[in-house]
């Protein structure tokens, strides 16, 4: 740290200039990123929508056309004319929703399960990496396709279906970081003074996955973002009365010649965040990641 | 290396079996009875019940999984009662046009992939490579079925050029396979850009620039070959990931796929032809990720002689 500083302050101003400049777009993904939990937290407080109600009085309005009630439609109406701008806010609420259960859901199982096979050894190892190979077999969307079409539609059985394969990569690197320490000193020191195997698990192998599990996570929650929203758009999964981008995507498809806004920007709001997520994973596996992914 | 491949052949088989028995859970698990399913709400409980026997869905669960395990072995899935024949026989019949789907998108991302690699890579740090590795950030965050309704709304609507959805001509290909080929183009772009970048320091491209080569000569020459190898690896290790893509896509543009009949019967709960179909495309990810396993070891001299240890 204190060697970048020093180094720093000789270089000349133009190349400090340019470092300042990429320190702040390096934070842009931390803003988008806060903006989407904020409108997906506090957006339906402020913004009023029903989707079950129609108004064909106003449907396929362009963005910033006036509403018959007098109101604006900022970002257009769709076929049915229901505002855009308020399936964004409630679609991000669906979205945030579901990608941070999943990630959840898939961290704490996945990390169990690849912590316990990377310590232990042995057959259960054994049993884990069939397992996962057996998973990888099937496309991840498809075995979602297939889970989330086999149940009733609800945010439940949607969150399952993606967990379904989101958990294997958190085995993966848990259980790699898991075999590395096992062989520490210090766990050795542990098993020696006769430490009960829960307690070493827990609190000596445990801790050294937290710095990749949270790396994983943000490339993993963008996964699962598109992966829901590719299950709406198809039409699986959410029931009808959820809010979800792909639904509204895939609704705009059958008007695109007249009003692209339906289809284009939940597209654009899903794409955004993606790519936000995408940079902030890699700054994160920069940091944490690969040194230990092994 | 026979060794090699029959011990890979055996985890094959060990896969596939797991992939029928996970199958055969997800749709024993989920709810709703099948013979209710093909009859209709309104069938006579009697003819629902000599269905269910028929079916042989009466019997306990352990017969029922052996005697399943011994149909998919022959392939046998029952019939689809959406079609009225062999499910099998319908997952075959869209088959080809899946694959044809996906051999234009490879090609395309192969080629562009390795263009864009090599001239990201030849200048590490470059103009051009941060151009290159910001654009491909992008395009594998993109959701395929918006950017294949954007292509629909440019290249379709707006410029009139090509036919936005169904089958038939050659320009019916080039929206869909582009539109599955932009994720997997970023993919081995990056991948060929680390690979060409760390090739670049090696002593031989030295020498190659020495002996007075042209930077193209050495680029192509001598830069590229040495980064197929992982490229081809990775085309084998993604065919998964381009599977699930193209069923997406696949119904983005209406393409009369495997992808569009897995929708429709999941939509349909057209169990057999579901069940059919996703162990088709778990066997196809399987056999090519072996290739790919096989393929890599032979292409690098170093590995062989490790596996070979």
């Amino acid at each position: 740290m204190t060697a970048s500083i020093t180094a720093s302050a000789v270089r000349p101003a133009v190349v400090r200039r340019r470092t300042a400049a990429r320190r702040w777009l390096s934070r842009i993904p931390y803003a988008v990123l806060a903006i989407y939990a904020a409108v997906a937290v506090a957006g339906p407080l402020l913004v009023d929508y029903n989707p079950i109600q129609t108004d064909l009085a106003n449907r396929l309005l362009k963005p910033g056309a006036h509403l018959s009630s007098g109101g604006t439609a900022w970002l257009g109406t769709d076929g049915l004319g229901r505002d855009i701008f308020a399936q964004l806010v409630y679609g991000a609420r669906t979205s945030v929703l579901i990608g941070v259960s999943t990630v959840v859901v898939s961290a704490v199982v996945g990390t169990a399960i690849g912590v316990t096979a990377g310590y232990f050894r042995g057959w259960l190892d054994t049993v884990l990496s069939r397992g996962i190979d057996i998973l990888l077999a099937f496309p991840a969307i498809l075995l979602a396709i297939v889970i989330a079409g086999s149940f009733e539609r609800s945010v439940v059985v949607v969150v399952g279906a993606l967990s379904a394969t989101a958990w294997i990569s958190f085995a993966r690197v848990t259980r790699g970081t898991a075999l590395s320490v096992r062989e520490r000193a210090w766990v050795d020191a542990a098993r020696v003074l006769g430490v009960k195997r829960r307690f070493i698990l827990i609190r000596h192998v445990l801790p050294f996955t937290a710095g990749p599990v949270v790396a994983l996570a943000t490339l993993e929650f963008a996964l699962v973002v598109l992966a829901e929203a590719g299950l709406s758009f198809l039409g699986i999964g959410l029931p009808p009365s959820a809010v979800s981008w792909g639904q509204t995507i895939a609704n705009g498809k059958q008007y695109l010649a007249t009003a692209w806004w339906i289809s284009g920007l939940p597209g654009l709001a899903l794409s955004l965040l993606i790519v936000s997520i995408g940079i902030l994973g890699d700054q994160l596996t920069a940091r944490f990641g690969r040194g230990q992914l092994r | 290396m026979i060794r090699v491949v029959v011990k890979r052949l055996l985890v094959g088989v060990l896969v596939m079996w797991g992939a029928a028995s996970l199958i055969f859970v997800i749709v024993r698990v989920a709810p709703g009875d099948p013979a209710t399913l093909m009859l209709g709400p309104d069938a006579p409980p009697d003819q629902v019940r000599e269905l269910t026997a028929t079916l042989g869905l009466d019997r306990p669960m352990p017969l029922q999984y052996l005697s399943y395990l011994g149909d998919v072995v022959q392939l046998r899935f029952g019939d689809s009662y959406l079609f009225n024949r062999p499910a099998m026989a319908e997952v075959f019949e869209r088959m080809p046009a899946t694959a044809e789907l996906m051999l234009a998108s490879t090609t395309i991302a192969v080629i562009a992939g390795l263009a864009l690699g090599l001239l990201a890579g030849g200048r590490p740090g470059g103009l051009l490579d941060r151009v290159v590795s910001g654009g491909t950030i992008a395009l594998q965050s993109f959701p395929t079925f918006w950017t294949g309704i954007m292509l629909i709304l440019i290249f379709a609507l707006a410029l009139r050029v090509l036919p936005s959805a169904g089958t038939g001509t050659p320009a019916h290909l080039v929206l869909p396979a582009i539109t599955l080929a932009l994720p997997f183009t970023a993919t081995v772009a990056r991948l060929t850009r680390t690979s060409v970048a760390e090739t670049m320091h090696e002593q031989y491209i030295r020498t190659a620039r020495s002996k007075g080569l042209t930077e193209r000569q050495v680029l192509l020459g001598h830069a590229l070959r040495n980064s197929l190898i992982p490229v081809v690896t990775i085309i084998g290790l993604h065919m998964g990931g381009l599977m699930g893509g193209a069923v997406v896509v696949e119904n983005v543009f209406a393409w009369p796929g495997v992808g569009t009949l897995v929708v429709e019967s999941v939509a349909n709960r057209d169990y057999t032809v579901v069940q059919a179909a996703t162990f088709l495309v778990a066997g196809i990810v399987m056999a090519f990720n072996l290739a790919a396993d096989l393929v890599y070891s032979q292409l690098d001299p170093r590995i062989r002689m490790e596996s070979a240890a």
